[in-house]
């Protein structure tokens, strides 16, 4: 399962750099929800750092969104997904692949959204390492819960206005605990005993083994 | 087997042998398609009983499929990748020789520049040779082609059927789907009918018989190709 799981990683990855989707399209958009949504609320700084967090979340639920769907697409596109069934390539290794393609996109484009947090909400990081834990845990959270819906919105002629009604209300945990443990983050005294962080655990842990374990019926469904 | 609520296949009752080319033939909608994605094990059947290369097709449908080149409508080849990406790539996946896939690639015809062609610039029938190249390499037992001939130039399609004669020389089966009436040297030894969701003629050996260049199947009470 695990080499299976990298061949697709790496196959998806390639496709994902030559095409340059997530870098062209995906990114502007986040920076466009990160803007767009702090004039929304409140220009003020002060208001600013304090919903810096939630607006960093939010950016990245929609880009996930976007990017789950896509790294699902790719199989769809000329049918390719039946082409891995022929060749025998282990349904949970298509998953986890998925996962770890989906991931490396997403923690890339946190880490350019951190630098325009930073940069234009100037929010003060008391405790990176609770920040990055929440944030590897949270991504993962998003890709694995992702993945699995957005296969099961493909079948549907309607899959892209399925997938965030469905995914939207399953990753809002994820949202909620990823952007309290950034908030507790941002304060002097946060630790890695954070109660978000464990929360972010669970769901990540929860839905990489749904993903394993249910991707073979979803995909062949 | 169910497409959507709808039974399809209802009463089809096949079996073909090791070195046997088999061509189906049918009206569109017959099932044909159907019936080759169930053999590679894509599609379930709910009903009956069915076994390829020994393997039991509704217990463990996913036993047969790496065993099974199928060749459809659909070529599985990703549009971002190159020629040679993709076969390295089905290669891998496969678990098949790498060494292989250079030489299936100029088999076909995809020399030089063509190997680092991104398939999203490839004609329909380059990308065919594509596809038909990855199947040369993983050299399968069983081989579903669904219309392979269409979209390639005589050439290729020469070199196909040269290919399979091959195959099938060494024990490797082939089911073939083609409308087309077929000019090469592949020459069915069998041509099966599907209609209703069954098998309506199966005609073979003595029944079955070459008219000029075209294989024409016939039997006595009536044409069937």
């Amino acid at each position: 399962m695990w080499r299976d799981a990298l061949l697709i990683a790496a196959k998806d990855l390639r496709i994902e750099f030559r095409s340059k989707v997530t870098l062209n399209l995906i990114l502007p958009f986040a920076f466009v929800v990160l803007i767009i949504f702090a004039f929304a609320l409140d220009t003020s700084p002060g208001t600013l750092q304090k919903v810096a967090p939630g607006l960093f979340w939010l950016a990245v639920l929609f880009s996930s969104i976007f990017s789950v769907d896509r790294a699902v697409a790719i199989e769809t596109d000329d049918n390719a997904g039946d082409g891995l069934l022929v060749y025998g390539v282990d349904p949970g290794g298509i998953f986890l692949g998925k996962v770890v393609s989906v991931f490396v996109q997403l923690f890339l484009l946190e880490i350019f959204l951190l630098l325009g947090v930073v940069i234009l909400y100037g929010p003060k990081i008391g405790g990176w390492l609770l920040m990055l834990a929440s944030a590897f845990f949270a991504t993962i959270g998003l890709c694995a819960a992702g993945v699995t819906y957005s296969q099961l919105a493909s079948g549907s002629r309607a899959k892209q206005t399925l997938l965030p009604l469905l995914l939207v209300p399953v990753v809002s945990p994820v949202l909620l605990a990823a952007t309290k443990a950034w908030q507790d983050a941002f304060a002097v005294t946060s630790s890695l005993g954070d109660p978000w962080l464990r929360l972010l655990i669970v769901f990540a842990v929860v839905y990489l083994a749904l993903g394993a374990i249910f991707y073979s019926s979803i995909l062949e469904g | 087997m169910l497409s959507g609520n709808f039974p399809i296949l209802t009463g089809l009752d096949f079996e073909a042998g090791p070195g046997e080319v088999v061509l189906v033939k049918g009206r569109n909608g017959a099932g044909k398609t159907s019936f080759l994605r169930a053999v590679a094990g894509l599609l379930r059947i709910t009903r009956g009983s069915a076994s390829v290369l020994g393997v039991d097709l509704v217990a463990n449908p996913a036993d047969i499929r790496h065993r099974v080149g199928l060749l459809g409508h659909e070529s599985f080849l990703y549009e971002d990748l190159t020629a040679r990406e993709n076969v390295d790539f089905i290669l891998k996946a496969t678990r098949s020789d790498m060494s292989k896939a250079g030489s299936s690639l100029s088999s076909v015809g995809l020399t030089g520049r063509l190997t680092d062609l991104r398939v999203s610039k490839m004609s329909a029938g380059q990308r065919k040779k594509v596809a038909l190249a990855a199947l040369l390499a993983r050299e399968p037992e069983l081989w579903l082609l669904d219309e392979p001939y269409a979209a390639l130039d005589s050439w290729t399609r020469e070199f196909l059927d040269s290919a399979l004669n091959s195959r099938v020389a060494v024990g490797a089966t082939v089911i073939l789907v083609s409308h087309e009436a077929h000019h090469g040297s592949l020459v069915p030894t069998r041509v099966v009918e599907i209609g209703g969701g069954k098998v309506i003629n199966d005609v073979s050996g003595s029944d079955l018989y070459q008219v000029g260049p075209q294989v024409t199947a016939q039997k006595r009470s009536g044409h069937v190709a």
